[in-house]
């Protein structure tokens, strides 16, 4: 059991979670969904969550991301820490601070693809940097596309609007939720291609839930969780390191 | 399956409670409607139908036609046919009938019965089996009056009081020599009845020594046709007629049914209207039911239910829902039906007494239209939902079935509507009456034709809002949207509005431009201060013209005299009146010739020149009841209107012909001009008289408007009825939109959007969607209001279109105050939705 180490990492933590705890339920029927979880989630880095079902990891990014209440501990986005905050000031944290990227779609099918794209300034009422709105655009290759319903879209595509959206508003740090969950493989890598170039090439804080080694072997960084508590992390990994570290869950598994 | 089936109904008390709702108001429309124009028409029925069990043979004076230069006549029933009547071997006895309009004040001095049905007649005899005695005796003479029970009661009258009553204009004060219990409906339905010895009550009601009807008994054994036979032959032919008390006890029942068939027809619509809203929906509230339960009815395929099992277990469902609604909402109709009788007798409506009455039919109806219409509309749904594929229990991306083109059902809406709209044009151009059957055929075309077409007319509508809700950033954006996502619903939701607001604007449009044509006639005819009318409508006596006469301030009075007469083979009907006031009195626009009233000359309206083709100057021959000729001149023509037209002469002229002179109304012109003092005086001077009105112009129009606020206040009872149908059809519509669409919420919360901007996207949706059917209800009344309208003006001079902007405004108010309200439920659902749960219910 070890807890995430910073030594030696001067690089600035974009959230932490420290002694963070998601308690369901009281008495006998009380489940424990993340035990004393601290983790750092430094700028400019790719990391992914892993870990077998149940094991919290969804609840960890939920609770990270500001989407979920926690029983206990403390979670700080920036300079902020989210424990103290009312609905409503979380909501203006999540508009104006983070991205979303979630396994359905999620796009509005009323909005053309450049509406999606717009969407939380537009709720923040605030006018998109157009220089950068461009180069997210174009980074995502949707420029022919903008003017599109979803409903008019590829699941690809419609994942990659989903990414551009949660760039376009320059979101301290980007939370995905299985993003390639439901895509074909080649959609899938071409969406994870573009979270990774979002990281190395305009210092993007990524933080993903995934269950598939292969795209976790995109991140910098993997964080493995299991029984709500933080068991092993792995900096650099490849499909098969991360392959190799799920069988001893699963074999862990089948022991216990 | 029925146990699932009934589970389900339970399952969701929310949703229960709003499809029970819906059935339960469509339902209460329509037995509420029954119940009251039920018991209206058995309350009518009732006062009308005066005992006929007193009577076996009816005699009834003949009225002769008009004919070639004579005025018919109505012939006598003197004291010898009733002795004849009497004497045929099958008579067991006869009596005469006097009756006539007898006002009786209360101890404050004011008319009982506001003037419904304040009857008098005579006491036959010493002991008239018609009204047996409870207290007191025969009268006799003036001096002595006997009154019905329940007018005693009402207004504490014990037998030695005196009463102050009114026949034609003077004040009686008899005393009350007796009280009498009678079967007559028209007490029964609050009505009074005053009765005087037969020769005073012949005497008052001027008709001495004959009757209005002779009433025979048949001796037992004797039937009421071999009655009839042998008084048709003891009888003169041509001065009488009889009838048998069957036979008009028949004939009664037939007239009262077909002057209540207009109400009742006119209910019946607008509880059609209701259904027919209703039936949307509760077709909605189960499409959103089987929406939310596709997963469910999928599993229930999975597992081996056939498609008929899916199917029945929905009817099931909605066979339970609408018993259950069709029983309470009867329950709730009857009330309406009890409330819409009092709300009407509130607002100052004489509504005849009587017991509420329900009858099988109402009851079965409400039962067959809340299960019928709820399983009917249950049933598309039902179908629908036995068409979801086994597999979307297992797919999360099952999306329901692509809506289908809406290229037929637009092409059908233009259609209905583009006929209606011509019939509609068509029958404005037709006159009065004959335009009614086109105007109305042409305005349900319409109506059906707008309601396909809603679908179509939303984008644009709504469209032309973007701006207003611009204002409101990304959740006005999103409403705008979203309403216009599924059409279909859109307009179905919008319907209901739009359905009453038609209506009621139409109305509202017609009765304010009616008004305002009414106003303007009575400030442009006439110049009199007051004009002075009896309160039933009766004549009044000459005296009263007298009396008001010796008035110091009154500089002038001209009373109007009606009397028939026969011109050129026509029947024309005079108008006498003093010619030397004529000019003060009336303001009448003189279209050629001179104003001069007096002698032989006289003046005609515009109308009744044409016809006769008369000038200025032209000379004609009239006839007068009394049989005398005699030539007279037409010394002008003057635009007639509905309150002066016809021939107008001296009464000088007219009144020698007459055989009892009466007045229609006196016109009066004092020197103050008009004051509450004046009235008093004019009043007073009549003997504060209950039966008299003294009204100024602003007291006629406002009772020429009495009629159309009565109308439009029950109407606008009714439209609260079908505000609260649409409120929960809006309620339905958004909560189902609200479910469909958790997680795109969802979503939204997550990147940022506030519970509040939430909430008032969903409050905006509603907002634009009611606006919606309120813009098109509205339109679409002032177009039927217009075309209504000028099917009007083509008998009505003054008619001009008025719109009302201010009650326009309040209905466009009204809709958006349904939308608001409506949206509250939703809005706080939406609001309080947990994102994580809706971003995962995939």
């Amino acid at each position: 059991m070890t807890t995430a180490s910073i030594a030696g990492r001067a690089t600035a933590v974009a959230a932490r979670a420290t002694d963070l705890s998601k308690i369901y339920g009281q008495g006998e029927t009380q489940v424990v969904a993340l035990d004393r979880v601290s983790v750092d989630f430094r700028q400019a880095e790719f990391t992914a969550i892993m870990g077998p079902s149940g094991s919290g990891k969804s609840t960890l990014m939920h609770c990270v991301a500001g989407l979920d209440t926690f029983s206990s501990g403390s979670v700080r986005i920036g300079e902020t820490e989210l424990g103290s905050l009312k609905d409503k000031q979380l909501t203006k944290l999540r508009r104006d601070k983070i991205g979303f990227i979630f396994q359905a779609f999620n796009l509005l099918p009323t909005l053309t693809a450049l509406e999606n794209i717009t969407l939380p300034m537009d709720i923040a009422g605030r006018k998109p940097d157009k220089q950068w709105l461009d180069s997210v655009i174009a980074m995502v290759g949707l420029a022919d596309r903008l003017g599109h319903r979803p409903s008019q879209l590829s699941g690809g595509q419609q994942q990659r609007v989903a990414v551009a959206r949660a760039l376009a508003s320059r979101p301290d740090i980007i939370f995905g939720d299985e993003p390639t969950g439901n895509l074909d493989s080649r959609s899938g890598a071409e969406v994870l291609g573009f979270l990774r170039n979002s990281v190395r090439e305009l210092g993007q804080t990524v933080v993903m839930v995934t269950h598939d080694p292969v795209a976790a072997a995109y991140a910098d960084r993997v964080v493995f969780l299991a029984d709500g508590r933080i068991v092993d992390e792995v900096y650099g990994p490849t499909a098969e390191s991360v392959l190799d570290r799920m069988k001893q869950f699963d074999a862990k598994g089948r022991t216990s | 399956m029925f146990r699932t089936a009934l589970r389900n109904v339970f399952a969701h008390k929310a949703r229960l409670l709003m499809t029970v709702l819906a059935v339960m108001l469509g339902v209460a429309f329509v037995s509420g409607t029954l119940v009251f124009t039920n018991t209206i028409s058995e309350a009518y029925q009732k006062s009308s139908a005066k005992g006929f069990d007193q009577v076996d043979v009816a005699v009834e004076p003949e009225t002769q036609e008009d004919k070639g230069d004579t005025v018919g006549k109505t012939a006598e029933l003197t004291q010898s046919l009733l002795d004849e009547s009497a004497r045929v071997p099958g008579a067991a006895s006869a009596i005469g009938v006097v009756n006539g309009f007898t006002a009786i004040a209360d101890k404050d001095g004011k008319l009982i019965g506001g003037g419904f049905q304040s009857q008098g007649g005579n006491y036959w005899g010493t002991k008239d089996a018609r009204y047996p005695l409870v207290s007191g005796q025969v009268p006799s003479g003036a001096g002595e009056v006997l009154i019905d029970s329940k007018t005693a009661k009402r207004a504490g009258y014990e037998v030695g009081d005196t009463v102050r009553l009114s026949v034609d204009g003077p004040v009686l004060d008899p005393k009350i020599t007796g009280i009498f219990t009678t079967d007559d409906g028209n007490v029964a339905a609050g009505g009074s009845l005053a009765l005087f010895d037969t020769a005073t009550a012949q005497r008052l009601f001027g008709k001495t020594g004959t009757y209005d009807q002779i009433d025979v008994r048949a001796k037992a054994g004797v039937s009421q046709a071999a009655l009839k036979a042998e008084l048709d032959k003891a009888l003169p032919k041509d001065t009488v007629e009889t009838t048998t008390g069957q036979e008009l006890a028949d004939s009664q029942a037939e007239m009262i049914s077909s002057s209540m068939s207009g109400l009742k027809q006119g209910l019946l619509v607008f509880a059609g209207i209701a259904l027919f809203v209703g039936t949307f929906i509760i077709a909605n509230t189960f499409t959103m039911l089987v929406a939310q339960r596709t997963k469910e009815l999928a599993l229930l395929r999975a597992v081996g239910a056939s498609r008929r099992q899916v199917t029945r277990s929905v009817l099931i469902e909605a066979f339970v829902v609408g018993v259950v609604a069709a029983v309470t909402g009867l329950a709730a109709g009857i009330g309406i039906g009890a409330g819409l009788r009092s709300l009407m007798g509130s607002l100052g409506a004489t509504v005849p007494d009587g017991p509420l009455i329900i009858t099988p039919g109402t009851v079965g109806a409400a039962l067959a239209v809340g299960v019928l219409v709820t399983m009917l509309a249950a049933w598309l749904p039902g179908r629908r939902a036995a068409k979801i594929p086994p597999v979307a229990a297992m797919s999360s991306l099952y999306a329901a079935a692509t809506t289908k083109s809406l290229v037929l059902r637009n092409t059908l809406g233009a259609l209905f509507s583009g006929a209606g709209i011509a019939v509609v044009l068509a029958a404005t151009t037709m006159s009065g009456s004959d335009g009614q059957a086109p105007m109305g055929l042409g305005a349900v075309l319409l109506i059906i034709g707008v309601f396909i077409l809603t679908p179509l007319l939303s984008r644009p509508l709504i469209a032309a809002a973007a701006p207003v809700l611009r204002v409101f950033g990304v959740s006005g954006k999103l409403a705008r949207q979203n309403s216009v996502r599924n059409p279909r619903r859109t307009a179905a939701t919008a319907s209901a509005l739009m359905i009453g607001l038609t209506l009621i604007t139409g109305m509202t449009v017609m009765a304010g431009s009616l008004q305002k044509s009414i106003d303007k006639m009575a400030a442009s005819a006439i110049k009199a201060d007051y004009v002075v009318s009896m309160a039933n409508g009766n004549e009044l006596s000459p005296d009263v013209e007298k009396k008001l006469g010796r008035i110091d301030d009154v500089t002038a009075t001209s009373p109007l005299r009606n009397a028939p007469s026969r011109i050129d083979g026509e029947t024309e009907y005079l108008t006498g009146v003093t010619g030397s006031t004529i000019g003060e009195l009336t303001d009448l626009k003189i279209d050629s010739g001179a104003f001069k009233v007096g002698g032989t000359q006289v003046v005609v309206d515009d109308k009744t020149a044409t016809s006769h083709g008369w000038k200025a100057g032209s000379g004609f021959t009239v006839s007068y009841e009394d049989g005398k000729k005699q030539k007279l001149t037409v010394t002008g023509v003057y635009e007639g209107n509905e309150m002066i037209q016809g021939i107008i002469l001296d009464n000088a002229t007219l009144s020698p012909h007459q055989s009892d002179p009466a007045d229609m109304q006196v016109m009066v012109k004092t020197s103050d001009g008009t004051s509450g003092a004046t009235k008093d005086q004019l009043e007073k001077a009549l003997g504060s008289n209950p039966a008299i009105k003294v009204q100024d112009k602003k007291d006629l129009s406002d009772e020429i408007a009495q009629m159309f606020t009565l109308m439009l206040n029950m109407l606008y009872g009714l439209l609260a009825m079908a505000v609260l149908v649409a409120v929960l059809g809006v309620i339905n519509t958004l909560a189902m939109s609200v479910f469909e669409r958790s997680q795109e919420i969802g979503m939204l919360r997550a990147i940022g959007l506030d519970r509040r901007g939430i909430k008032r996207m969903v409050r905006l949706e509603s907002l634009v969607i009611c606006l919606f059917g309120g813009v098109l209800g509205i339109g679409l009344g002032v177009f039927f209001g217009w075309a209504a309208g000028e099917l009007l003006g083509s008998s009505l001079a003054t008619y001009e279109l008025v719109l009302p902007w201010a009650r326009m405004a309040v209905f466009l108010l009204l809709a958006a105050t349904v939308g608001v309200l409506a949206a509250l439920w939703p809005a706080r659902r939406a609001g309080r939705l947990n994102m994580l749960a809706a971003i995962k219910s995939e």
